[in-house]
């Protein structure tokens, strides 16, 4: 785009008493040849923007610097539409609101004084330095930027593409289906309805949620076989998903086939058997041994369906309670589990498994074992709700039979408790809290069981014919990727260990946020959920399928950066095929080909940027974000020279993470903290796009130090692209061994670790940061 | 839409801008379609935005706020009213009139936010923002990340033209006394109602001395004393004054009760873990008391949350609710029962906190309207007649992650209905 810089100084604010606007406003012109500069004291205001509106008119500015708030606000008013590049120099939150506003004394320096004198009166040398650097910066940033031209794929398939016929497949087949969309369902046994279409009753699903009701789920199967959207395929799993959202090529088989198309595997071995690390050539040949007859990832099956986006709906399994020996499972017939249960009672009336004889009395035990009060592994409050419903079945059954629940917590949230408080008034249901101490068979099958730390205060022992131990649901995700993606990162979700195999997202705020775009989990291989929830959970799941092709189709990216238009374009020619982007990818968007040339797949990119941060040879960059941009930005900042000073001040940059520690500095002007002037801020969409050029660049142009704030990252990482802070900090311990070999201390470079909130601590981070370099000394690289 | 349908017209109007609702209206506009949320409160973010972490991750509601506002900023087909009550939802589904009350703010757009006028404003008034326990001038920003930045006054408390400080102080002209409440109409295809809840009246509890003992707070005021935002910029200190050796946290306090709130408010167990956690944190030596009937903590990963919380060998856990609490010779006395041993317990400790539970806001406000409520003030939505739904703590209790969850499948319903007609 040819571009007409226009720059817009406020001097509203504040702005226009704290610094030299006359000797600001020549800058553009003197340093960088832009001709239009204009000023004004109320920039957002009416005529602030009209101001620029007829420049855009009158002069074809499209390339336009404001220079005044935060551009955290007032985006709708400078907007100018999608066809103008818009910069944002922030002068009143990180300069005037947050630096000393007083002229230096000259008793105090000198030399600053001196050099403050040709400045307006009363404006503050190194406040005035700040703000001309950022200015610099943002005609920098304008020049380097490109208005983005969104990816299109060449065609976009809209289907979506259900596995799991169960509550939340059929759910969420049904919802995306009646919203108009195309669906296949997938189900792996030879019929529909999966745990959901085994059950005698269900829990109740609606106000005033007191009473056990007859399953939904017969409504559901009926539903979706009749609809004319939706097409069944029973006795069918996935056996690869390939490409990208928008066009996704699926190959589907038989459960228990071997085809050519089943998805590679990854070796998981990384040492030999004497313990030697695995060379790159052994880990290749053993994937090659592992995968014989498969083929590769970049293979499409020219038989596979074409589909946009998937839900992950297949469920769980009933965790293997052999381990609950202590319990009598395994040992006696009639100790069976919650699932056990359900079976018997779907089948009719309740009978003790060990002679068919009906069963009076039972015993519904939620805790394992009598040192801690956990409740089963996998357990929920699904567990605690479903231990009342049997309890309730047991009665159904026989109006003299007896239900006895042992508990260390009952679990029903929310509108649920209305469910145990009705299950309290039936005088046959005797609920406690306490431990089973010990379960032994009597001579006719019957159980004796005893029951410790109860709320009547005394040892108990009951006589009953049968034991449900409540024992939890295992996501199906837990040993098996079940999606099977064709991603040369491997077949499933990564680090899904941390959710203990479920296929959750790591988000408070943003339940459906896998590290897979386009893949939307749902249901109890989510979490374990109510089949309520699994409804609502569902329906959700179709929603952010829908969401994602259609944002496909208009060639923008999904959560978190919506609507981003930008994507990363590779240089190939240039590629040295390390593989590191590929590798990196938090979303696995890149898939490489045996050479290692990586092959994007922009559908699958959230545009974090973490693969141009892992390029080390600077090939991957984006329309409006990139590797020269900001190591121009850098370049740009003017550092004082030993002409003008003695010694010379100091120049840190401060490379920012933009979600967070941006608003976060931000705050800490609007609260008008102080700190050291000698710091520039440079946002970066996440510190996984930092590069460690950028580094270079900075030490090289004879700046002192680097500091990098971004999100925290470990197990309870609040990066919103997953990897991109920790990723940095791994990046940076090379840099510190670089900067050894030049005989530069590796303190010149430091990564924190701030959060949003943290914005009080700010000034003690970047003024500790600051006095760090200033032990270390000036960098010897500067003036050369 | 599919393909052979096209996009279809029509809009969907979002009643309440927490965090149920901004996802409810997110969700949607990112599919592609147009929404207008409507929010009572001069800001969006509702209930979170007071919040200091979340459970059981322990990160600022703030970080998934920005996004939140973010995603609104950079999309064009949300619009968003602060200040604004509906008043009345006529019509059917696919063709609703929504009458709406916008109450002044006295603040136009002009406003840059730069905070001449709280410096010039001679009137004080209590923050509810920090549940009283803090002032901010008549003309204020209801908090540090309030979105939309803009100031507002609190008309019950301002001078108006009898001072007019704020008007002479303010060099944008973007101060405006003589502002009125307007009233508009929107027409929309479906809403969906997310107007949330509120904590519990505690005062109500007349036994647990809220409102007569100083140190006897509630949770949601636990939340703002840990919030470095929050009165005390994140200090936790007892009301009376004065540093915490010993805490106790009395659990379903008018929750699970039928004389006040007859269902579990599903979030306060895992709040309760979660704020010993803050205390633990600033007082290595204090000693946390939690009287509960059961420890809701469902699920894998609030399982995990709780048995973390129960290593920390300073914090016992009590079975037995609350009977009483007294004023003590240094702090109060909490009077219960202990379910297991039968043993009366009169522990005294430095404060004490109130887990209160979620009142939804249909208990006390109902919109005018074919919406159905229960009898506790929670909306019964019609799935099958569709038109008008209800999402997160409207519709029940909920924490932050079902209530974002049920709002992104309520946006599904909303948009099928624009889709149907």
């Amino acid at each position: 785009m040819d571009k007409k810089y226009g720059v817009y100084i406020c001097t509203g604010c504040g702005i226009g008493d704290a610094l030299d606007i006359e000797r600001l406003s020549k800058l553009p012109q003197k340093e960088y040849n832009v001709e239009i500069c204009k000023t004004h004291g109320f920039c957002c205001g009416p005529e602030g923007v009209d101001l620029i509106k007829k420049d855009i008119e009158g002069e074809g500015v499209n390339a336009i610097i404001v220079a005044g708030c935060s551009p955290r606000v007032n985006q709708d008013v400078f907007d100018f539409g999608s066809d103008k590049i818009v910069e944002r120099v922030n002068l009143r939150e990180q300069v005037v609101w947050c630096h000393d506003l007083a002229p230096v004394e000259a008793g105090e320096d000198a030399e600053a004084s001196e050099a403050e004198s040709a400045l307006k009166e009363g404006v503050n040398l190194h406040t005035q330095f700040i703000a001309e650097d950022y200015l610099r910066m943002g005609i920098v940033k304008a020049q380097k930027s490109e208005l983005p031209e969104p990816y299109l794929l060449e065609t976009v398939s809209k289907k979506i593409l259900v596995m799991g016929g169960g509550i939340s497949g059929l759910t969420a087949a049904i919802e995306a289906a009646n919203t108009g969309y195309e669906v296949t369902l997938v189900e792996k046994e030879s019929s529909l309805g999966g745990y959901a279409a085994k059950l005698r009753k269900q829990i109740p699903m609606s106000n005033p949620f007191t009473d056990l009701q007859a399953p939904i789920i017969q409504e559901k199967i009926k539903a979706v076989e009749s609809h004319p959207k939706i097409e069944i395929k029973t006795n069918t799993v996935v056996a690869r998903i390939a490409g990208e959202p928008g066009d996704f090529t699926v190959t589907l088989k038989a459960p228990g086939e071997t085809i050519e198309f089943d998805v590679p595997q990854l070796v998981t071995q990384t040492h030999d058997e004497e313990g030697k690390e695995l060379t790159k050539e052994q880990t290749d040949e053993l994937y090659n041994e592992l995968n014989k007859g498969r083929a590769d990832i970049l293979t499409f099956d020219p038989n596979g369906e074409k589909f946009g986006a998937v839900i992950l709906a297949t469920g769980w399994k009933p965790y293997d309670a052999s381990e609950f020996e202590n319990l009598g499972f395994g040992k006696y017939q009639n100790v069976i589990t919650n699932v056990m249960m359900e079976e018997l009672a779907a089948n009719g009336r309740i009978t003790r498994p060990s002679d068919g004889k009906e069963a009076k009395s039972v015993v519904f035990i939620q805790n394992p074992n009598g040192d801690d009060d956990s409740d089963f592994p996998f357990a929920s409050s699904v567990t605690s709700l479903v231990a009342l419903k049997q309890a309730k079945y047991v009665r159904e059954d026989s109006s003299d039979a007896k239900a006895y629940v042992i508990y260390q917590h009952m679990r029903t949230p929310g509108l649920y408790e209305n469910f145990y408080k009705s299950m309290q008034q039936d005088d046959g249901i005797f609920l406690t809290k306490g431990k089973v101490s010990s379960i032994t068979e009597e001579g006719d099958g019957s159980l004796a069981v005893e029951v410790d730390d109860n709320l009547l205060g005394e040892k108990i022992r009951i006589n009953v014919d049968m034991a449900v131990l409540a024992t939890g649901m295992v996501p199906t995700t837990k040993d098996d990727a079940i999606v099977n993606l064709a991603y040369r990162q491997g077949p499933g979700f990564r680090d899904i260990g941390q959710f203990d195999g479920y296929a959750d997202s790591n988000f408070i705020c943003f339940p459906y946020e896998t590290q897979r775009t386009g893949i939307y989990a749902a249901g109890c291989v989510r979490q374990t959920l109510t089949m309520a929830d699994c409804v609502e959970d569902a329906t959700g799941a179709a929603l952010k399928a829908i969401q994602c092709v259609e944002s496909v189709n208009r060639g923008v990216a999904v959560h978190p950066r919506s609507g981003d238009l930008t994507y990363p374009d590779f240089f190939f020619q240039r590629c040295t095929q390390c593989k590191r982007c590929t590798e990196e990818c938090p979303f696995g968007a890149l898939d490489d080909d045996e050479k290692g040339t990586p092959k994007p797949n922009p559908a699958r990119c959230r545009r974090c940027g973490t693969c141009m941060g892992a390029c080390p040879e600077r090939i991957i960059n984006f329309a409006d974000y990139s590797i020269d941009m900001i190591g121009s930005m850098i370049k740009a900042i003017e550092g004082p020279t030993e002409d003008d000073y003695d010694p010379v001040p100091l120049r840190v940059i401060v490379l920012v993470g933009e979600n967070d520690a941006y608003p976060a500095i931000d705050m800490a002007g609007m609260n008008r903290l102080k700190y050291s002037p000698y710091v520039r801020f440079i946002p970066v969409r996440c510190l996984g796009s930092v590069n460690t050029v950028w580094i270079k660049d900075a030490l090289s142009s004879g700046l002192d130090g680097i500091l990098l704030l971004g999100c925290q990252f470990g197990d309870d990482y609040q990066c919103h692209f997953v990897k991109g802070s920790e990723l940095c900090d791994r990046r940076m311990e090379n840099v510190a061994e670089t900067l050894k070999s030049l005989a530069l201390e590796p303190e010149r470079v430091e990564l924190k670790q701030v959060s949003i909130t943290d914005y009080d601590k700010i000034p003690e981070i970047i003024n500790k940061f600051v006095e760090a370099i200033d032990e270390v000394g000036p960098n010897p690289f500067k003036g050369f | 839409m599919a393909d052979e349908k096209g996009m279809t017209s029509g809009s969907i109007l979002v009643v309440g801008g927490g965090i149920s609702g901004l996802t409810t209206a997110l969700e949607a506009a990112e599919v592609g379609y147009e929404v207008y949320l409507v929010e009572k409160n001069p800001y969006l973010g509702g209930r979170v935005a007071q919040l200091n972490k979340y459970f059981p991750k322990l990160c600022p509601p703030s970080c998934g706020l920005e996004i939140n506002f973010k995603r609104i900023k950079n999309n064009r087909k949300i619009k968003f009213y602060t200040l604004c009550e509906v008043e009345k939802i006529s019509g059917s589904p696919g063709n609703y009139d929504v009458a709406v009350k916008q109450n002044p703010r006295y603040v136009n757009a002009n406003c840059t936010a730069c905070n001449d006028c709280v410096d010039a404003c001679p009137v004080e008034r209590e923050s509810e923002f920090d549940l009283g326990m803090s002032k901010t001038k008549a003309i204020y920003r209801p908090h540090e990340m309030s979105f939309p930045m803009k100031y507002v006054i609190d008309d019950s408390v301002c001078k108006k033209d009898e001072c007019a400080k704020c008007v002479d102080a303010c060099s944008y002209n973007a101060i405006d006394l003589s502002m009125g409440p307007k009233t508009f109409d929107l027409k929309v295809g479906s809403v969906v109602i997310a107007t949330g809840w509120k904590p519990y009246d505690a005062t109500k509890l007349d036994k647990l001395g809220f409102g007569q003992l100083k140190n006897v707070i509630t949770n949601m005021m636990m939340e703002r004393l840990a919030a470095p935002n929050g009165p005390t910029k994140g200090k936790i200190a007892r009301p009376s004054g004065g540093g915490i050796s010993s805490v106790a946290f009395a659990q379903c306090a008018g929750s699970r009760d039928e004389n006040h709130l007859p269902y579990c408010s599903y979030i306060c167990c895992m709040a309760s873990l979660k704020q010993a956690t803050y205390i633990r944190e600033q007082y290595p030596d204090a000693k946390i008391y939690i009287f509960y009937i059961d420890i809701r903590s469902p699920g894998d990963r609030y399982e995990k949350f709780y048995k973390k919380v129960k290593e920390d060998k300073n914090i016992f856990f009590i079975k037995g609710k609350v009977a009483e609490i007294e004023e003590g010779s240094t702090g109060v006395i909490i009077i219960a029962e202990n379910a297991l041993t039968g043993e009366k317990m009169r522990q005294e400790v430095d404060m004490a906190v109130l887990a209160t539970g979620m009142m939804p806001t249909g208990a006390e406000t109902k919109i005018s309207g074919d919406i159905t409520y229960n009898e506790d003030g929670f909306i019964i939505a019609d799935l099958e007649k569709g038109g008008i739904f209800a999402a997160g703590c409207a519709k029940k209790p909920a924490d932050v992650m079902a209530s974002a969850q049920n709002a992104t499948g309520t946006a599904l319903k909303a948009i099928q209905t624009l889709v149907r007609r």
